[in-house]
């Protein structure tokens, strides 16, 4: 499956709140998938993207809105070697988050660092 | 340099807000599918377009101009018109794409 | 140059596999190489073979089958974001006990290490969405 010798910068750019749709559910699992290919992986959370950092998600399959909470994977991620988060400040303060309600370490990253971070990139998957 | 492609109209979605606030200066910017509302005079997104037009290279793909029963002439003065072939130049021309969905 | 394209919503209810097909027709006509197309979330509908559309539309599923026949354009569908949808090929509606297939010629049903590699190996992706 991996690609040897090749390492290239992955972003996903995730934008859309969980439950209300798949993407953040589908996008966790390129995450998962993608770290199995040694690739420079970068996450980053704008607009209700962030919501799906939340902490205190509670639903399962047989209780609330009958979705399974998939947050926990986040704290996953580590063990994935996918550890750089990063949220954008201005989405925070919109929303009167602060990184206490977030459920994984992340980096908060104002407009010019998050427009360099997005520079640097060689692939964007957007979800 | 970057390719950003906006989709959704900007009454309907912020994606062409925060595409303009993370795009840096010489960015290409596109404006297709919904996202060519954006791209027309008379709007309130009008002046926010102007601005940007300073440091962005700004595109609109026509056929969806066409298709909605715009009108081309109606597009805001700095912008370039391009069809699917530009569209795949622009790609090419630049390192990266990011769509934002 | 080489491009990968995921779509990534259906046919018919988003603009997205039709802006796809006639950006991935374009740029073959420029003489540039499709890596691959990858479909994921609703876009694994993109390969029902079942897909009837009224006679004066266009066909979209047809229309990947002819190009991918014409170019042989290598189009994958999400294997995960498939079965969730009903989405199943030969093999997969053997192996979860079900009587029916329904995905159209020209597409292949793998994993998403094959989204990864597309990214990896080709120089530019696109990515057509909602």
């Amino acid at each position: 499956m991996e690609d040897e010798g090749v390492v290239k910068k992955f972003l996903y750019l995730n934008r859309k709140a969980p439950y209300g749709s798949i993407y953040a559910l589908e996008s966790l699992e390129v995450v998962l998938i993608g770290a199995a290919f040694d690739q420079d992986v970068s996450l980053a959370f704008i607009d209700d993207g962030v919501y799906q950092l939340k902490k205190n998600q509670q639903t399962s399959v047989t209780s609330g809105i009958g979705v399974k909470d998939f947050s926990k994977t986040y704290r996953a991620l580590e063990g994935y070697d996918v550890e750089k988060l990063y949220v954008d400040k201005k989405t925070m303060e919109e929303r009167g988050l602060s990184t206490d309600d977030l459920l994984v370490p992340v980096e908060v990253l104002d407009d010019a660092q998050m427009a360099e971070l997005m520079e640097q990139q060689d692939v964007v998957l957007s979800f | 340099m970057l390719l950003h492609t906006v989709n959704k109209s900007p009454f309907d979605r912020n994606s062409l807000e925060n595409c303009l606030r993370f795009a840096q200066k010489g960015h290409s910017i596109l404006l297709f599918e919904d996202g060519i509302y954006g791209a027309l005079t008379g709007t309130r997104f009008e002046t926010l377009l102007k601005g940007a037009l300073k440091s962005y290279n700004i595109y609109v793909l026509v056929p969806d101009i066409q298709a909605r029963g715009m009108r081309t002439e109606n597009v805001i003065d700095g912008i370039k018109s391009t069809d699917y072939a530009g569209f795949v130049d622009l790609v090419a021309e630049n390192k990266t794409v990011q769509a934002w969905l | 140059m080489k491009f990968a394209i995921l779509v990534n919503e259906g046919p018919y209810q988003h603009q997205a596999s039709d802006s796809a097909y006639q950006f991935t027709q374009a740029a073959l006509k420029k003489g540039h190489e499709i890596f691959r197309v990858f479909f994921y979330h609703d876009g694994v509908n993109n390969a029902s073979r079942l897909t009837v559309p009224p006679q004066d539309d266009r066909h979209i599923v047809n229309r990947w089958s002819e190009l991918a026949k014409a170019h042989n354009l290598d189009l994958v569908v999400c294997i995960a974001a498939a079965q969730r949808r009903g989405m199943l090929d030969e093999n997969e509606a053997k192996r979860n006990g079900k009587d029916a297939n329904n995905i159209a010629e020209g597409f292949r049903i793998s994993g998403l290490g094959q989204l990864i590699e597309a990214g990896i190996q080709s120089e530019r992706l696109v990515v057509f969405g909602d």
